[in-house]
C-alpha cells in the first residue's frame, strides 16, 4: 500500500480496519469481504475498483451502514461507526438506481435529508436552492422525478446526497445507467463537484477508464480482497499482482529470471537472454523465475541499427487512427504487442509476417508478485 | 382509397357488432340478476307496505323512507326520530370504521413482513393468509363464538390463570362483533397491501434512512405514501362488507346488538315491512357508494401523484 508514493500527511476521513463480511450461514455461507484494511483521506477522490462481486459494493454498504461489518471496525474521523444505523452515520450514498423518491418534487427530494436533520425551514429553502444551482437544476425544482431524463435524474441524486453536507459521499457505479456521452460529461461535473464542496468521496466502479481519469487514489478489488492501492500511476505502471496488471487497461506478460538485486529494483533476463532493468512492488524480493509485465506503449519497434531486447514475427498490424497496434509472436512463442503513435508521413509500417525487434525502456518493465 | 376506407369502416362495424354480441350473455345476466332486482327495490321502497309483508302494489308512499330516520309516535301520532334505527346506523358505521382501523394495524405489519421475505417463501405467506377462505363464514363466526364465549376459550384461560373470577361478558356485546369482523376481514385487508408493498422499491427504504430518516419517518414519509392505494383499496374491501355484515352480527352480537344488515332482514323477515327494508337496503347502498367515490378520488389522485 501507498508503495511508491510517500504517505502525505493528512486526516484520514475513513478507517477500515480488518472488516470483514460473511453473509449467511453455514453451508450458505458467502465471504464477500475477506479482512480488509484501508485508509481514506479527507478531500480524497478515492475509488474502488473491480469486477462485479468482487466486494466493492459491499465494502461501499459496510461504510453507509446498510450492512453491518462481521468483524472489524470503521473509523469516520476516528469514531468507530460500525455499529451505528445508516441515519446516525454523516455519510451520504449516490445509488446506481438514484433511488429519488417518487412522491416527491425534485425539491423535496433534495430538502429531505435536511428536513429529517430537523434544520429550519428557511435554512432547508436556502441550502436547496444553493444545490439546485450547484447542479445546474434551477428550472426542474418543481418536477416530479419521473418526468427529467436520466441524467438530471443523476443530477437531482448528487444534490440530495450532498444537502445535508456530509462528511463522506459514497457512490455507487452512479455513471452506469447514462450513455456514453452523458457519463463524460458527469465525469467531469463530479471531479469539479468534488474540488467545489471539499467532501471526500468513496466511488465504485468496474469501469478502469473511469477510475483512471476522476480518482486521486484507487483501490483495486478482486474476490473480496483489496490488492493494491495507489494513485492512478502506481496502479497502471507499477501493477503488483497479475489481476491488477490485467484488469486496468492493455498488458505483455512476459517470464523472466531475476539475475540481481539493488535498491528495490531488480536486473532481470528475458527468455531472449538479454538482461533489462525491472521495477519491483513494495518490499519484495524475488528470486528465480518471475512473470514481469511490459505496458504496449512503452516498448518500441527496433529500427535497423538498435540492439532489441526481443525478438518475433509481426502477425498482425491495426490500425487505430491514433496509434497502431502491432501483435508480435516472439521466438519463445509468447505474444507480445507493441503499440506506436501514429504521425503524418511518420514513415515505413512494419509489414505483416516479416521479423521485428523490439526495444524496451529503461523503466518499463514490472516484475509482479505472482 | 375511397373503397378501401370503407372496407375497413365496414370491418370496424363487424368487429363492434360481433363484440356486443358475444358480450350480450354477460350484459343480460348483469341486468337482470343485479340491475333489474335494484329498480325493483327503488320501486318497492316508494310502496305502500302490505298486510303480510309484500306491498300494495302501485300505490304510492314515502312511508318507507320516513321510517328510515323517523317513528310515528303510538299515542298522539306525531313524528319523532327513530331512536332504535339511528343507533343501528351508527353502530355499522362505528363498527365498520374500527373494523377498517384495527384491520389496517394488524394488516400493515403482517404485509410488509410478507413483502420482505424471499420470493419463494412470500407465495407461502400469502396461500396462508387465504386459507381462511377456504371455510364458510358461518362456521368461522361460530368458530369465533366458541373462542369468546363465557365457557369458551378465552375466559377457561383467563379464569385458570386467575386473571379473573367469573367470565367477561364479550358474547352478545359491540366488542364480540368487531372481534369476528376483524378476523373475518383481515385478509382482505392483508392482500391488496401486499400487492402494493411488493411493488415497493427498498432502494428507496435504503435512501430513507441514509437521508437521516428514523425507522418511524421512514414508514410516515415513504413507505406509507408510496403504498397509500393499497391501504385505500384494502380500506375499502374492509368497510363495505362490514357495513353490511349479516352473519357475524346475527351470530356474535346476539339479537339486540344489530347492524344495518340486521335490520333489513328484520324488515323483510319478521317486522313485514318491505317498503322499509327496501329504503335502507337503498341507503346501506349511497353510503357504500359515498365510500367508493372517496376511493376513486384518491387513487386518482396518488396515481397523477405518480406521474
Amino acid at each position: 500500500m501507498g508503495c511508491c508514493v510517500p504517505e502525505t500527511p493528512g486526516k484520514n476521513a475513513i478507517e477500515v480496519r480488518e472488516v470483514r463480511k460473511v453473509f449467511g450461514a453455514g453451508e450458505a455461507q458467502v465471504v464477500a469481504l475477506e479482512t480488509v484494511s484501508v485508509s481514506i483521506r479527507e478531500n480524497e477522490f478515492f475509488t474502488l475498483l473491480g469486477p462485479s462481486g468482487c466486494g466493492k459494493t459491499t465494502l461501499l454498504r459496510l461504510i453507509a451502514g446498510f450492512d453491518f461489518p462481521t468483524a472489524g471496525q470503521i473509523m469516520l474521523y476516528g469514531e468507530d461507526i460500525a455499529p451505528l444505523p445508516p441515519f446516525k452515520r454523516p455519510v451520504n450514498t449516490v445509488f446506481q438506481s438514484y433511488a429519488l423518491f417518487p412522491h416527491m418534487s425534485v425539491a423535496q427530494n433534495i430538502g429531505f435529508g435536511l428536513e429529517m436533520l430537523g434544520k429550519p425551514k428557511s435554512e432547508i429553502k436556502a441550502r436547496v436552492a444553493e444545490m439546485l444551482k450547484l447542479v445546474r437544476m434551477e428550472a426542474l425544482a418543481n418536477r416530479r422525478t419521473s418526468q427529467i431524463s436520466g441524467g438530471q435524474q443523476q443530477r437531482v441524486a448528487l444534490a440530495r446526497a450532498l444537502a445535508p453536507q456530509p462528511k463522506v459521499l459514497l457512490l455507487d457505479e452512479p455513471l452506469s445507467a447514462l450513455d456514453y456521452k452523458l457519463r463524460k460529461e458527469m465525469q467531469i461535473e463530479l471531479k469539479r463537484l468534488q474540488s467545489e464542496t471539499g467532501i471526500t468521496f468513496i466511488f465504485v466502479t468496474h469501469d478502469q477508464e473511469e477510475a483512471l481519469t476522476m480518482s486521486d487514489r484507487i483501490a483495486v478489488m478482486s474476490s473480496g480482497k483489496i490488492l493494491q492501492v495507489g494513485t492512478p500511476h502506481d496502479i497502471y505502471d507499477r501493477p503488483a499482482e497479475r489481476f491488477v496488471a490485467d484488469f486496468i487497461g492493455e498488458t505483455n506478460f512476459l517470464k523472466a529470471e531475476v539475475v540481481g538485486q539493488t535498491n528495490g529494483r531488480a536486473t532481470v533476463k528475458l527468455s531472449s537472454g538479454v538482461e533489462i532493468p525491472a521495477s519491483l512492488p513494495a518490499g519484495f524480493s524475488p528470486a528465480g523465475k518471475v512473470t514481469i509485465v511490459i505496458r504496449p506503449e512503452h516498448a518500441h519497434l527496433a529500427g535497423a541499427n538498435d540492439k532489441a531486447s526481443l525478438s518475433g514475427v509481426v502477425e498482425n498490424v491495426v490500425y487505430l487512427g491514433t496509434d497502431t497496434h502491432f501483435h508480435l509472436r516472439l521466438d519463445d512463442g509468447d505474444a507480445f504487442i507493441v503499440r506506436q503513435q501514429n504521425s503524418r508521413g511518420g514513415g515505413d509500417l512494419v509489414a505483416q509476417g516479416s521479423r521485428a525487434g523490439i526495444l524496451i525502456g529503461s523503466d518499463a518493465a514490472q516484475v509482479l508478485k505472482d | 382509397m375511397a373503397s378501401a376506407e370503407e372496407t375497413a369502416r365496414a370491418a370496424d362495424r363487424k368487429d363492434i357488432r360481433e363484440r356486443w354480441l358475444l358480450s350480450a350473455p354477460a350484459l343480460a345476466i348483469i341486468f337482470v340478476a343485479a340491475i333489474g332486482p335494484l329498480f325493483v327495490m327503488l320501486a318497492y321502497s316508494f310502496m305502500m307496505k302490505g298486510d303480510y309483508g309484500d306491498v300494495k302494489p302501485w300505490t304510492f308512499s314515502l312511508d318507507g323512507w320516513t321510517s328510515v330516520l323517523f317513528q310515528r309516535d303510538i299515542f298522539d301520532d306525531t313524528l319523532g326520530l327513530a331512536d332504535a334505527h339511528l343507533t343501528i346506523l351508527w353502530r355499522s358505521i362505528r363498527l365498520s370504521f374500527y373494523t377498517t382501523l384495527l384491520t389496517l394495524i394488524f394488516g400493515f405489519p403482517t404485509a410488509y413482513f410478507i413483502s420482505t421475505r424471499a420470493p419463494t417463501t412470500r407465495e407461502i405467506w400469502v396461500f396462508l393468509v387465504t386459507i381462511p377462505f377456504w371455510t364458510n363464514l358461518l362456521i368461522r363466526t361460530f368458530a369465533m363464538q366458541q373462542v369468546i364465549r363465557n365457557e369458551g376459550l378465552v375466559n377457561t384461560a383467563l379464569i385458570w390463570l386467575g386473571v379473573i373470577e367469573r367470565p367477561l361478558q364479550i358474547m352478545n356485546t359491540d366488542v364480540a362483533i368487531l372481534l369476528g369482523m376483524v378476523y373475518v376481514y383481515l385478509p382482505l385487508m392483508v392482500l391488496p397491501l401486499y400487492a402494493s408493498m411488493e411493488k415497493l422499491d427498498f432502494r428507496l427504504v435504503e435512501a430513507g434512512y441514509d437521508l437521516y430518516a428514523s425507522r418511524w419517518q421512514v414508514l410516515r414519509r415513504i413507505i406509507f405514501p408510496l403504498v397509500k392505494p393499497g391501504v385505500i383499496a384494502g380500506s375499502i374491501l374492509v368497510f363495505i362488507p362490514s357495513l353490511g355484515a349479516y352473519v357475524i352480527p346475527r351470530v356474535l352480537g346476539g339479537g339486540k346488538n344489530m347492524m344495518l344488515g340486521n335490520l333489513i332482514e328484520l324488515q323483510f323477515g319478521s317486522g313485514r315491512n318491505w317498503p322499509l327494508g327496501a329504503a335502507i337496503s337503498i341507503t346501506l347502498m349511497v353510503l357504500v357508494m359515498i365510500a367508493l367515490l372517496f376511493y376513486v378520488r384518491n387513487v386518482s389522485k396518488s396515481e397523477t401523484g405518480h406521474g
